[in-house]
Formats: structure tokens, C-alpha cells, sequence
């Protein structure tokens, strides 16, 4: 196991030994301590190590994540795990604004809620929110998938592409172009196979499903009132 | 026969004949008109300065025999490695999807043979691209289309764009007919649907958010590439201080002739403000900073020769940067396709369909057929020797003036031909020591 202090070891050095960390690497389990709600922390990993976070981190912990597993023991600030690739990331507490934005692939798994702009613009990621997201969330997503077991805020998928959302709760208003769909067999396995990776205590059929309903993807006067 | 005198037959200035088709044409489609390019309506320009050249008073340098250097580097705030340009004109970010991948080989290879860099644009960074760019830029779009850490840290630099001149607060669309497999593939979009570009970023908004956006990008390349952030021209004294306060090491600064792919014709020409208006607020808000020259000003929108380079520079830009120009130089809007241009309703110098992925000169397409018109390497070759000459250009100018390097023009070397770009530019009103809003007057 090896420690970084953040209260003793500045930012660039911290993330440069993780950077540096290769595939074949016999260091993989590291602990941050002291984050002390700082930006930027683990960003830009490489290498399929194991980081665990003592504490709340400010903005975009994990971002553009490439294989590493990430743990934050504590809430994450705006951004966490923007544009990751793949790994995974955790955070046991909440998670604020624009959570999971951009991400193209691995999984993101926020134990408590996740804020406004959840899972913006994704483009592959699996976001699993065990609480309750924000307004806007998923807006203009492309690609991946949404799980949220509490409710949703106000215009959820938003132009929305192909992604797919998921939401045990309420959701208090769906975006231009978003439509709850039907919950077919491949949808109930993939949403078991997401619960289960998260150790999340809910079942498939408990879900509703969200999707586009494609009618915004090329341009028709007659929808302009949605634009 | 009626001999009562008549008056000729009068058209309204305020409904032309333009205006009216316009008109027609929106009662007829229900839809705004979108195109490409830049602002094409009459605003003051670097046609309206010249230079006064050297007199008793100043002295001029030989041509072709005392040195004028050109070079630039940009980044060096806090990059730990800036880019070094042996010109200070670069080709500005557009997009493999808007433009062809052998119109993007020819910007890179052009950009190269010349001694400077060349960018990418919203839809990532191709290997055709960055096979051929010796530096290129890597744009940091709100789209974040092919974004990726990998090309980040294989970039030479990074661009987070804000806005542009064309569309300050404006997004982006590409229409269906140019979204092919691999423009798809690259933007995690299905085939053959409008693609639309966000006009905020996802993950931040305002200027504190932007410092730690910097941070975060800087931390995932170990500080080593210069941060470039792009404004378009809306308010640019206070963007570009904005920019530097978030830590930019270079700002670009693009007015509303700049170009775009494709935009609502009425944003282009209705929103933002002339590249001349832009500059000198601009400048000054890097010299309140004490920031002039430590962070680095690139202009672009409407550059088109070393005598436009050398007004920018002389108001106080440390480079520029030209697209639509570029696009010129490879082949755009050649009046070789006048036949295919008239098919398409319109006639060289006008075209400016280029959403419509159907351009004769098989640049902003991703028609195969029509994309094969145009030699990468050829086209490559003519960029380089449009580059070279604006060089040129621009050294003349600058030894007229009595200048080693064309960043010691000043504004001092110009003199203006209106009063509005007097007012704009801040030089005399030609035959006159007076501009408007010159302090003491």
C-alpha cells in the first residue's frame, strides 16, 4: 500500500506518480489522505491500479480515468469522472454537478445523490446513482447508460441520443424529445448485471426505462417549438 | 400616346431584391438559412488603416538584405513546453466532419512546410491530421467529440474553446448528409443525423470554473502544453482578461468574419463585433494585466494577407491565424468549378453551402467521389506558398516601418482611413493626430 499525503505533497507530484504508474506495475493499491476537498485529484490515470481517497475532493476527481479504479470516501465536487474511458470510479457520498460528463466507458457508481447535469453529453459511460439526480441530467447523452434508484429532477434527457435511462422513482418532467420506453428482456439483464456490480439494493423490475424519441434528430420546422 | 413624363421604376434600399428573396425563400421552407463562412456584410476592416512607413524621422531597413525576423513562440506563461512558430500566422480549428480528411492532411501538411502550427476542430483529432502537423493545436470543445487523454497529451497544445467570432453564444450543426461512418464513429453519434454542437461547455461555466478546468487539463498533461483559450469577438476586453485570470497562456481572439462550418446566416451576420473592433480592447486588457506579450494574442476572422497580418500585429497581436483563407489557398471556391458552382444555384466567391457536403472543390465534403478532387499534397504546396508570401508581405511592410522583427510594429505605424476605424483601431484619422475618443480631445 502506498500513501500520498495531500497535506504534505503538492498536487502535481501526486498525480505524476499515479500518471507514471504502468500496466505491469507491482504498486497497485494507493491511498490518498488529506484531499481536503482539492481539484483535480487522480486525473489522467493509465494503468489498472487501485486509489482510494481519504476524503471529499472538489472538482473533476478521476477525470479522463483510464483503467484505474478510483474510491472516494467522502462526496465528490463538479465533474467526477468527466470524459473517463474506462475503470471504474466510486463515491460513497454525493457527488455534485455535471457528474460523469462526457464519459465515454467504464462505470461510475455514486453511492449517495448526484446533483444537477448528471451524466451530461455521455458518450458510453454506466452511471449508477444510488440516491436521487439533479434537473438536466443526461442532457444531449449519446451513448451508455443512466441508472438512478431515487427520483429525477426536471428534464431528464434532455435531447437526448441513444442512451438509456433507467429511474426506480419519480422523475419530475422529461426533456424535449426524452419518452419512457418499453423495459424488453435485454434491458431487464443489463440493469441487473449494473445493480449487481453496485451493490445496489434494488431490483430490474422495480425501473422504468427513458429513451429518445429520435424525432429531433434532423431538423423539421414542425418540431421547432421542442428546439 | 401618353407623353406624361415617369418616374423610373424605384427599388427599396431597405427591401432590396436580396432582402426580398430572402424573404421568399423563409415563407417558402419554414427554415432560417444556414451556411458557412463568415460575416460577409461591409464592416470597417484592415482596408480601412494603412501604414505611414518610415520618413526623416523613421528609418527604414534594406529589403532582401537586412533581417526582419518572424518567429513567435506561444505559451510561455507557464507551459513547459511552448510552441515555436517561424511565422506568426497559423491555420485556425477546423474540423475533420466539416472538412475533408484530405483537406485536413493539406492544412498539416501546408502548415508544416511553412514552419507553423495547424488545429483541430469539433469532431477530434485525426492520425492523417497529426501525421502531418509538425504542431498542432487540439481544440477543447463543448461538444468534447473525440475527446480523449490519449490525444491530448499527443497534441502540441490545447484550445479550450469559448466562443467564436462567427457565433459568440452560438453551438454548432452538422447536418446529416456529412455524417458518415467515421465522422459518427469519431462522435459516438448514429449515422446520418444532425449533429449538434453544444454553445457551453458541460462541465464548467464562468471564469473560476474555467481556472480549475485549466488545472485539471494541465494536471492530465504534466503541465507541459501550452493552454490556449479561444473568445469570439463579443467582449473582448473583458474575455480576455477573464482568460488570462484562469490561467491561459495564450488567448485567441476571433472576430465576426471569422468563419464557420455552418450557422444561421443571421447569427453570422448580426452577433458580434468586427476583428478590428476587437484588438486593441483586447490588448489593453493585457496591458492592464501587465500581461502583454506574457500571454499571447492571436487574432483571427478576415485575415488575408501580410498586410492584414502586419495591422494586426502592429495593434499589438503577437500572431494570427486565418481558416477561410486557408480554405482559399487549397482550392475553395476556385473558379475552375464555376459550372458545378451554377448547378448548385450559386457562382465562385459565393459558395458557402458547405453543410450541404456537396462542395465541387471536394473540401468541406465528405463525399468520396468529391473528395478525391482534391491532391492533399498539392493543395499542401499551395497553402505553404500562401504563407510564405503573407510572410513576405508582412516583412516588407515591417522594414518599410524600419522594423527588425514584425513584432515591433506599433500602433504608431499606422494611420487610419475613417473615422470608424480610427475610433476602432485607436491611430489618427489619416492627415490628423486625432481619433475619436483619444484622451485630452
Amino acid at each position: 500500500m502506498q500513501v500520498l499525503d495531500l497535506s504534505k505533497t503538492d498536487l502535481r507530484e501526486v498525480n505524476a506518480t499515479l500518471q507514471a504508474q504502468r500496466a505491469d506495475t507491482n504498486q497497485t493499491e494507493w491511498v490518498i489522505e488529506n484531499p481536503r476537498g482539492s481539484h483535480a485529484v487522480a486525473v489522467g490515470l493509465d494503468a489498472p491500479i487501485s486509489v482510494t481517497v481519504k476524503g471529499s475532493t472538489g472538482y473533476y476527481c478521476a477525470g479522463m480515468n483510464k483503467l484505474a479504479t478510483i474510491h472516494v470516501e467522502g462526496s465528490a465536487g463538479p465533474g467526477v469522472a468527466e470524459n473517463m474511458m474506462s475503470g471504474t470510479v466510486i463515491v460513497e457520498g454525493d457527488a455534485s454537478q455535471y457528474a460523469g460528463a462526457t464519459g465515454r466507458g467504464g462505470l461510475l457508481n455514486i453511492k449517495g445523490n448526484a446533483s444537477s447535469r448528471c451524466g451530461i453529453s455521455m458518450k458510453g459511460i454506466d452511471i449508477v446513482v444510488h440516491g436521487s439526480i439533479g434537473h438536466m441530467s443526461a442532457f444531449m447523452a449519446q451513448k451508455g447508460n443512466l441508472v438512478v434508484l431515487g427520483d429525477a429532477g426536471d428534464a431528464l434527457g434532455d435531447s437526448l441520443y441513444e442512451a438509456r435511462l433507467f429511474v426506480r422513482g419519480t422523475v419530475k418532467s422529461l426533456g424535449a424529445d426524452c419518452i419512457e420506453k418499453e423495459m424488453r428482456h435485454e434491458h431487464l439483464a443489463l440493469l441487473a448485471e449494473l445493480l449487481e456490480r453496485t451493490g445496489a439494493d434494488a431490483k430490474p423490475e422495480e425501473f422504468r426505462r427513458y429513451g429518445s424519441a429520435r424525432k429531433l434528430y434532423n431538423f423539421n420546422i414542425d418540431h421547432a417549438d421542442a428546439y | 400616346m401618353d407623353k406624361t413624363p415617369q418616374t423610373l421604376p424605384r427599388q427599396s434600399w431597405t427591401f432590396s431584391n436580396e432582402v426580398n428573396s430572402e424573404i421568399r425563400r423563409a415563407a417558402a421552407t419554414g427554415i432560417y438559412d444556414i451556411r458557412g463562412g463568415g460575416a460577409k456584410r461591409r464592416v470597417p476592416h484592415f482596408d480601412d488603416l494603412l501604414f505611414l512607413g518610415a520618413s526623416i524621422s523613421r528609418y527604414p531597413l534594406e529589403g532582401y538584405r537586412e533581417r526582419c525576423d518572424t518567429s513567435v513562440v506561444l505559451g510561455t506563461r507557464f507551459a513547459k513546453k511552448p510552441i515555436e512558430l517561424k511565422i506568426p500566422v497559423t491555420i485556425a480549428g477546423m474540423s475533420f466532419g466539416a472538412l475533408s480528411a484530405h483537406a485536413k492532411e493539406a492544412l498539416g501538411r501546408g502548415a508544416t512546410l511553412a514552419g507553423t502550427s495547424t488545429t483541430t476542430g469539433d469532431g477530434g483529432m485525426t492520425n492523417e491530421e497529426r501525421g502531418h502537423s509538425e504542431k498542432l493545436v487540439y481544440q477543447y470543445l463543448p461538444s468534447r467529440y473525440g475527446m480523449n487523454p490519449d490525444d491530448l497529451r499527443r497534441a502540441d497544445a490545447i484550445e479550450v474553446v469559448v466562443g467564436q467570432g462567427a457565433k459568440p453564444g452560438g453551438g454548432g450543426m452538422l447536418l446529416g448528409q456529412k455524417i458518415t461512418e467515421r465522422v459518427a464513429g469519431m462522435r459516438d453519434l448514429p449515422i446520418g443525423i444532425d449533429q449538434r454542437s453544444a454553445c457551453r461547455h458541460p462541465d464548467w461555466t464562468g471564469p473560476d470554473d474555467l481556472e480549475i478546468k485549466i488545472l485539471e487539463l494541465r494536471e492530465i498533461t504534466g503541465w507541459e502544453k501550452p493552454i490556449y483559450v479561444k473568445i469570439g469577438g463579443a467582449r473582448p476586453y473583458y474575455d480576455t482578461a477573464l482568460a488570462v485570470k484562469a490561467g491561459a497562456d495564450v488567448v485567441v481572439l476571433d472576430g465576426m468574419q471569422g468563419g464557420t462550418a455552418a450557422t444561421q446566416d443571421v447569427f453570422i451576420e448580426n452577433v458580434g463585433q468586427p476583428t478590428l473592433a476587437c484588438i486593441r480592447p483586447a490588448v489593453q486588457a493585457l496591458h492592464d494585466l501587465g500581461m502583454h506579450r506574457e500571454v499571447q494574442l492571436v487574432v483571427s476572422g478576415g485575415i488575408r494577407s501580410g498586410a492584414d497580418m502586419a495591422k494586426a500585429l502592429a495593434l499589438g497581436a503577437d500572431a494570427v491565424a486565418i481558416g477561410t483563407a486557408a480554405l482559399v489557398a487549397l482550392g475553395d471556391n476556385d473558379p475552375k468549378w464555376e459550372e458545378e458552382y451554377r448547378k448548385l444555384g450559386t457562382t465562385t466567391g459565393a459558395y458557402d453551402d458547405w453543410h450541404e457536403g456537396r462542395d465541387p472543390a471536394g473540401i468541406t465534403t465528405q463525399d468520396p467521389e468529391l473528395m478525391k478532387r482534391l491532391d492533399p499534397v498539392a493543395a499542401g504546396r499551395r497553402l505553404r506558398n500562401y504563407l510564405n508570401v503573407m510572410t513576405l508581405e508582412c516583412q516588407t511592410i515591417a522594414r518599410a516601418c524600419g522594423k527588425s522583427h514584425v513584432h515591433n510594429l506599433e500602433p504608431e505605424d499606422l494611420c487610419a482611413l475613417t473615422m470608424e476605424a480610427a475610433a476602432m483601431a485607436r491611430v489618427p484619422l489619416a492627415g490628423t493626430d486625432w481619433w475619436p475618443g483619444k484622451p485630452g480631445f
